[in-house]
């Protein structure tokens, strides 16, 4: 970046201000480590791209970064996932000078510690300047730049945070988790939080209301969430200068939201999940609804078309056909929320709840090893979240031993709410079939199948793990009309899709 | 690609900067993306696909430019059903039938071939927006609103606009455009676009404000507001929406509400306020109850999911 300084001309045409082929190699480079991370960028995506930076000034970091992903990044969930292969891929090639606002805030021996994590040394033997300062210390400084918002005291206390608490060894192979891990247990944040916020509380110069205090609350969670985003930043910077770019890209990637797998998802993942799901939801509904209207045309309409006829002498120039009115399936859903599979479970009820008007009736049931019903719990209320939450503390599921038992569960469905499966029912069993070595009861589902349009079963296990251990999905699969591996959004979407 | 048969077009910025002070001077505070893209759109001669919640600002963004650019804006809204006759052109049939009509009565007798190419001519064409920014002589800038409202057929319509700046008409020829103007497309996100639609566009993705920048907002679009005033609604607005809703609070219900309290004679916000004109803010039910119960909780509340604040 730095030996190919481009100015951008004051005509538009891209040949005369064509950008140096440093950039081109390295833009190049950049969009294989996309393509890697999932994000689709095409050819022309890609020259927009080289195009593009050709007119920006390319001394500035937030512009380049705008630039690329306007050209290259065409959907907003794709942004985090693009963001961090931006930071790593350009982490060190721009510490000359695209981080050189945040190095002036530090001393000189900063930037020779960076330096030295580079060539291989341990940084956290590097005198810095804030080592000279206890633990209580640095808490109080950080507690103090918290409370006052200052942002480069906060930013300075990051790194310095990092270099201390994080242990950071050249050549480990832990991820960038393990250290933020490591170092955000030593801040305690949690109960720097609160702290902050009695503080606020005592400088007050009257009590607080409730209202304010809120707002106190909710303004120093923010900053300490930015706290938190330069520790990962940090630590980011110093895993790339040891391991160098193309590894780290690799094990930084972030899969895109769809992607998330629903069984191994972290806490902040859920959180991008349960993001996700509400536009997923809607655009679901919206596209399922345009379905049904403009279907095929329905059945010829004998009366309409002769009545049109009459304006033509009684030849029946314009048929008319009737409006065609699909039936709408009524839906069972029988989800299995032990821990191993609950946060499935959990999306895959708020996603057919949030389409429900999709189908002429939605019933939920959930079971561990007892079942119960929990259609209740989505009536009368608009907010699917809540509801879900009160499935999950609420509802009866527990018989013996709360360890799943699908055998028991399916006999007690069968036995109260056999009779209501109908011609018109599709049921959809969600679990992984991990019956803890208990009596299949597979007879249940075949009876359902009987009476019921279709019976499916959703498995959020990957296919390969499928009828292992105690895992007797395919036990129970001879008895459905098809079982689906369902393991992230992208698969769920589909089903649905094809359920209506 | 396509940029040599073009007309070269002035810059119409000089920098990322110009964008932002000029958006200013208009009553829209940009951010770095926001200014960043609308320059590079007018470098790069690309359309710019605006997306993100209803009420950010996405259509506001088109009039701005049109205003600090002194352009003309031509506005294309989208609905389902929308085709080719509404959004590029139509022949208008009625006149081509007088003129049929008036050749037969004046006993002219010219031959089919000359009616043929008299009546498919431009005096009988009619313009739709698209077609009429292409013709433009004067400075456009086109807008096409709520472009996730048509169907992925009809999107089609759009492409050729897009990427070469013409429209072909089969009797007329091609119609190249006189001047690259600049094209803002918007859209909520109801559906995915097709690829075909984003590849040939920059991409915008338009979120609530910051709460610095927020307050600026208030700041200048609500008169007789004070700074501590906007400071407090800023702040309740960045709360409220970090709560799960149905719909959160857009922009323009941010200033809606600040002028209310600003009616009202309110200079600062305590809770009972607050919940009192939650109505403004929130528009269904639920989630007015849901914002209520926390506005006036001293702690967060359970129905706040850990995490929900790193966004």
């Amino acid at each position: 970046m730095t030996d190919a300084p481009v100015v951008p001309g004051p005509t538009s045409g891209a040949e005369d201000t064509g950008p140096g082929d440093a950039i081109v190699d390295l833009l190049g480079g950049f969009v294989l480590e996309l393509r890697q991370a999932g994000i689709p960028v095409s050819l022309t995506e890609h020259l927009d791209a080289v195009e593009a930076v050709g007119s920006i000034p390319l001394e500035d970091r937030e512009a380049f970064k705008y630039a690329l992903a306007a050209t290259m990044v065409k959907h907003h969930a794709h942004w985090r996932a693009f963001s961090t292969v931006f930071e790593v891929y350009f982490s060190l090639r721009g510490s000359e000078y695209a981080l050189g606002d945040d190095e002036e805030a530090l001393q000189p021996e900063d930037l020779d510690d960076g330096e030295g994590g580079a060539s291989g040394e341990r940084p956290a033997n590097q005198g810095g300047p804030g080592d000279a300062l206890t633990p209580e210390e640095l808490a109080q400084m950080l507690f103090q730049a918290l409370l006052q918002g200052d942002d480069a005291v906060v930013r300075a206390m990051a790194r310095q945070a990092v270099r201390r608490y994080a242990g950071m060894e050249p050549g480990r192979p832990v991820g960038g988790t393990y250290y933020l891990y490591r170092t955000l247990r030593n801040l305690d944040l949690d109960g720097m939080l609160e702290r902050l916020v009695d503080q606020a509380r005592d400088d007050a110069p009257e009590s607080l209301t409730p209202l304010e205090e809120r707002l106190q609350h909710d303004e120093f969670e923010h900053r300490i969430d930015r706290l938190k985003q330069e520790i990962e930043a940090e630590i980011r910077r110093r895993l790339v200068a040891d391991r160098g770019v193309e590894a780290m890209a690799r094990t930084l990637r972030k899969p895109l939201p769809e992607d998330i797998d629903f069984m191994h998802a972290s806490r902040e993942e859920m959180v991008s999940l349960r993001k996700a799901l509400q536009p997923l939801a809607r655009r679901l509904a919206v596209r399922l609804a345009r379905k049904r209207r403009h279907g095929r045309k329905g059945p010829l309409d004998f009366r309409s078309t002769v009545r049109h006829s009459l304006s033509y002498g009684g030849v029946p120039a314009e048929p008319k056909f009737r409006y065609p009115r699909p039936s709408k399936p009524e839906i069972f859903v029988v989800a299995d929320i032990s821990g191993s599979v609950a946060a499935f479970a959990r999306f895959t009820l708020h996603l057919v709840h949030a389409i429900a008007s999709q189908f002429s009736r939605v019933r939920s049931f959930v079971f561990i090893d007892g079942i119960d019903e929990v259609t209740r719990f989505f009536e009368g209320t608009e907010d699917i979240v809540e509801a879900v939450h009160r499935v999950n503390t609420e509802a009866d599921v527990v018989w013996v031993d709360g360890h799943s038992d699908y055998g028991h569960a399916l006999e007690v469905f069968w036995q109260r709410w056999g009779t209501e499966v109908g011609p018109k029912t599709t049921v959809i069993i969600l679990g992984d079939a991990r019956n803890n070595y208990h009596a299949s009861n597979s007879w249940v589902l075949k009876e359902v199948r009987h009476r019921a349009r279709h019976v499916y079963w959703l498995n959020p296990e990957p296919r390969a793990y499928w009828d292992t251990g105690d895992s007797i999905v395919g036990e129970y699969g001879v008895h459905c009309d098809g079982t689906f591996e369902c393991r992230n959004l992208r698969q769920l979407e589909r089903f649905v899709d094809h359920l209506v | 690609m396509s940029d040599s048969v073009l007309p070269a077009t002035e810059p119409r910025f000089g920098s990322v900067d110009d964008v932002r002070e000029r958006l200013r001077s208009v009553d829209y505070l940009s951010d770095e993306g926001i200014a960043g893209i609308v320059y590079l759109a007018d470098r790069l001669g690309k359309p710019v696909l605006v997306e993100g919640p209803a009420g950010t600002g996405k259509t506001q963004l088109a009039k701005s430019v049109a205003e600090i650019t002194g352009a003309r804006l031509i506005r294309l809204q989208c609905y389902e059903g929308l085709d080719e006759s509404k959004a590029l052109y139509e022949w208008n049939y009625k006149k081509q039938l007088l003129r049929i009509q008036a050749s037969r009565n004046t006993g002219e007798q010219s031959g089919w071939d000359d009616l043929s190419d008299d009546i498919f001519s431009d005096d009988f064409l009619l313009t739709r927006p698209l077609l009429e920014a292409i013709r433009a002589e004067d400075p456009v800038v086109l807008l096409i609103d709520e472009v996730d409202r048509v169907e992925v057929e009809t999107e089609a319509l759009l492409l050729e606009i897009l990427s070469d700046y013409q429209v072909s008409i089969p009797e007329l020829g091609t119609v190249t455009a006189r001047q690259i103007p600049l094209v803002f497309l918007t859209s909520n996100n109801t559906r995915e676009l097709s690829e075909a639609l984003k590849r040939r566009c920059l991409y915008l993705h338009v979120d609530y404000p910051d709460m610095e920048r927020e307050q600026e907002i208030v700041l200048t679009k609500v008169p007789g507001v004070g700074a501590v005033l906007a400071d407090e609604i800023a702040r309740i607005v960045r709360s409220i929406r970090q709560l799960e809703l149905k719909k959160a609070p857009s922009v323009s219900e941010t200033i809606d509400w600040a002028r209310t309290l600003v009616l009202l004679g309110v200079e600062h916000v305590d809770a009972e306020t607050a919940t009192s004109t939650l109505n403004i803010l929130l528009k269904y039910q639920s989630d007015i109850a849901k914002a209520a119960k926390e506005l006036s909780a001293d702690q967060p509340g359970p129905g706040r999911p850990a995490g929900s604040a790193s966004r």
